[in-house]
């Protein structure tokens, strides 16, 4: 019951990469891309959890925190860059 | 592979699905709405209840990693909300109109009403924004 309760849910997180995916590459402009990137990692992050859970290795976890750390530089440095430039 | 027995490892691998559930909705509304702002709405918003649920989930599924996880979740949590803040009002700055039927614009009304040309990428001292409001107004 477990198991396939986090297979669903691996199905679900699968298929949410592949919709915020597509908007990421049609666009139709560079913010739009930039909020389906932010989507992309928050999508991402819990997947690594999810390999850390699985594999059984806790080390993971510290490459989670600092992918969501860069992640939340890289769309604020975006943000900056949109609004005035760099 | 985590201990699959016990109630505490089903209430986690509950808790996963439902965040995962949500984290396909965000994906679905980055898919489906209209313009950036609708899109940053539900992509956000349902991005972030989906992870605090999916990690608390796993958290409960590895008791002895949940210090590790809550902090995680703590961070999610504040930086999440910043960035779609500094992205929407970047985008905004920069010219990106609503969708056809938006009913109002109030970041769009402020700014005229200071007399800043929409979409001027213009630096907005908030003194002076008050001042030209108090003129304005007058």
């Amino acid at each position: 019951m477990v198991n396939l309760m986090l297979n669903a849910a691996l199905v679900f997180a699968g298929a949410g990469l592949v919709l915020a995916t597509w908007r990421m590459l049609k666009g139709p402009d560079a913010p739009n891309r930039a909020v389906a990137l932010d989507v992309l990692t928050l999508i991402a992050m819990p997947l690594m959890i999810g390999a850390a859970v699985y594999s059984g290795r806790e080390i993971y976890l510290d490459v989670a925190l600092v992918y969501a750390v860069l992640a939340f530089l890289g769309v604020v440095a975006l943000a900056r860059y949109y609004d005035r430039g760099i | 592979m985590p201990d699959t027995q016990g109630i505490l490892a089903h209430i986690g691998a509950f808790l996963t699905l439902a965040g995962s559930a949500f984290l396909f909705l965000g994906a679905l509304g980055i898919f489906r709405m209209p313009d950036l702002y609708n899109r940053m709405q539900a992509g956000t918003k349902t991005t972030t209840l989906g992870n605090i649920l999916t990690l608390g989930g796993l958290g409960l599924l590895m008791p002895g990693w949940l210090p590790k996880i809550l902090l995680i979740i703590v961070f999610v949590m504040i930086t999440n909300p910043i960035s779609s803040h500094a992205l929407a009002r970047a985008a905004h700055r920069s010219g990106i109109r609503l969708t056809e039927g938006s009913v109002i614009d109030a970041l769009a009304e402020d700014e005229a009403a200071a007399g800043i040309e929409a979409g001027s990428n213009r630096d907005l001292d908030p003194n002076d924004l008050a001042a030209r409001q108090a003129e304005v107004t007058e």
